[in-house]
């Protein structure tokens, strides 16, 4: 490096400061902007009938989205009642019996590179496994996908909290006479509540807005899901179908549903950015 | 029950709860052996049908049945590669701003809101590139881009909007909260110590930063960056809202392009005919392939350098 004079250095010094102000502004102008056209684009397509009616025919305005509303919510629940215990159940196995061991380090590396891989793959994927073996879309297969994408987060968050746990808690309840896995459920997963509830509402945040692993899976419907064994309606394909289609009426009602895909999400992120938060007040 | 059997009890107890806890984390590794030959074992007939020219043939004729991954493969490096020229710097940028110079305020008020852009959904994305952003890069990026760097192939050709630029920057914009949050715990990581050294021999905050601070993380910023690529490869819904979805190899970035991830959402649906499907597979086994070996790469590096630094310690 050359010798620079003072005046020099200073100037590249400001120059720098100068630069980050707007880098930094420009991260918040986005996401405002973003939050603004949803927002109010999506608020104009809300009405009574957006929540309580079936679609109505292409072309034809009016209609709702009740079908896929519901159709959402069922299938993210049931992608949280398969992957989240099992997601659990894997994250204790990496933090209480041997963290060390050959298995242990495997399950890391691949639960990362299970994380890492695009969603829609893992909709090919279900779709080669469940919709192609059975023969016809389902609300199932469309869960499946899900719960895939939830196991590895789950998973992650389960070790990393179980890790806080102070080890004496575990050789009191260890030397009081419980067996072990009493010791896990009734006194670990206590102490590290919070942060295992956060953890499931991440992987619930994270695949609720999903599109991709749905496509091939769910499909869609303009029907009620009676039941999850055939294509199921849900919000976030609902987006992509309307978006793309020709009819201004249904483009709005894409705004719509984008609406509340964005408030059901960054709703869950912030309720578990909050938890998280107080956690660490706490402790 | 007596203490000896209520013990016997216990511990077969506990070795069933160890078997079911080990059960679920096997399940882990199973399903990533299972995604990996589900897909080959779909693909098998495009594979057998083409051999290797699949991957560098740029012909895609459902029609004719002439499939070849070249032009997605291509726009999938190509978009990625744009996201990350624009991504990385903004970040790191952005990760100095607020770890060095910013309030601590301001620095937990942008770092809240960088982190929420991180939860917004792929498709959100896709509405506001398509209907907000679409129409901003049509009427003023692209003009102004061609009048001043039209002379290079790179900016030639009409407005459209959709492209593989715009898919480039609304990816970019998706990788940014990534690639800030993870330099900002890098940059954090710095001793302090260290730090203070270079401000006590009279260095400005930007030189302290450039030679203390980035060099002190550059191996976790680079693995970050890796990350980073391999999550904006398999980008699907916002791709594919503003791509434009052609299988044309173009030179211009204003051109329609494709990524697999996008043929993937398009095509998917429609192919009825196995050879298409089985085409379709196998693209979806080539980005797979892809980011594994990104995302290996990048955990084995993070991996080593936590190593080195627990054995400095």
């Amino acid at each position: 490096m050359q010798p620079r004079g003072v005046a020099g250095r200073q100037f590249a010094d400001q120059a720098m400061r100068v630069v980050m102000i707007p880098a930094a502004l420009s991260g918040i102008a986005i996401l405002a902007w973003i939050l603004w056209e949803v927002m109010s684009r999506g608020a104009a397509a809300l009405n009574w009938s957006f929540f309580t009616e079936l679609p109505s025919p292409p072309g034809v305005e009016g209609g709702g989205l009740s079908n896929a509303i519901l159709g959402t919510l069922l299938m993210t629940l049931l992608a949280t009642a398969i992957g989240a215990p099992l997601g659990l159940l894997a994250g204790v196995f990496l933090a209480e019996f041997g963290p060390k061991s050959r298995i242990a380090t495997a399950v890391r590396f691949t639960s990362n590179l299970l994380m890492g891989t695009p969603s829609i793959i893992i909709g090919v994927f279900v779709y080669a496994l469940i919709v192609l073996r059975t023969g016809h879309f389902s609300g199932w297969a469309g869960a499946v996908a899900l719960a895939i994408l939830i196991l590895p987060v789950v998973l992650r968050t389960t070790e990393d909290m179980l890790n806080l746990v102070p080890d004496e808690l575990r050789e009191s309840g260890l030397a009081l006479g419980a067996p072990r896995w009493r010791v896990t459920l009734w006194i670990i997963f206590r102490a590290a509540k919070t942060g295992l509830v956060t953890g499931v509402l991440l992987a619930v945040a994270r695949v609720s807005g999903e599109t991709a692993p749905l496509l091939f899976t769910a499909l869609n419907s303009f029907y009620w899901p009676e039941t999850l064994s055939e294509p199921t309606a849900n919000l976030t394909v609902t987006i992509f179908n309307y978006a793309m289609s020709p009819y201004a009426d249904w483009q709005q009602k894409a705004w719509g549903a984008s609406f509340l895909i964005t408030i059901g999400v960054l709703v869950v992120a912030v309720l578990a950015r909050f938890s998280l938060q107080r956690r660490a007040a706490k402790t | 029950m007596r203490p000896a059997a209520q013990r016997a009890a216990g511990r077969r107890a506990d070795v069933s709860f160890r078997l079911l806890t080990a059960f679920c984390a096997v399940l882990v590794i199973v399903v990533m052996g299972a995604i990996f030959l589900e897909l080959v074992d779909n693909s098998l007939l495009s594979i057998r049908t083409f051999g290797f020219g699949f991957l560098t043939s740029d012909a895609w004729n459902p029609g004719a049945s002439e499939f070849g991954a070249l032009s997605s493969i291509y726009g999938t490096l190509v978009s990625t590669g744009i996201a990350m020229l624009i991504a990385v710097p903004l970040g790191l940028v952005i990760a100095i701003f607020l770890v060095e110079v910013a309030h601590p305020t301001v620095s937990r008020l942008v770092g809240g809101a960088v982190e929420l852009l991180a939860a917004i959904p792929s498709i959100i994305y896709g509405m506001w590139g398509l209907f907000v952003f679409a129409g901003v890069m049509q009427n003023h990026v692209q003009p102004a881009l061609g009048d001043t760097l039209g002379f290079l192939p790179l900016f030639q050709g009409p407005p459209m909007g959709i492209g593989m630029l715009t898919a480039g920057i609304v990816l970019a914009i998706m990788v940014l909260p990534f690639v800030t949050a993870v330099t900002r715990d890098v940059l954090l990581m710095v001793p302090p110590v260290l730090k203070e050294s270079a401000h006590g021999v009279g260095s400005t905050m930007w030189e302290s930063v450039r030679n203390v601070s980035l060099r002190y993380g550059r191996r976790g910023i680079i693995g970050a960056v890796f990350l980073g690529f391999g999550r904006a490869l398999g980008e699907t819904m916002a791709v594919t809202f503003v791509i434009g979805n052609s299988h044309r190899i173009s030179a211009s970035l204003f051109a329609a392009g494709n990524t697999i991830a996008s043929s993937l959402a398009n095509e998917f649906n429609e192919a009825s005919e196995p050879l298409y499907l089985s085409s379709l597979v196998q693209l979806a086994l080539v980005l797979f392939a892809i980011t594994l070996v990104f995302q290996s790469v990048a955990h084995v590096w993070v991996g080593r350098l936590q190593q080195m630094e627990t054995g400095q310690r």
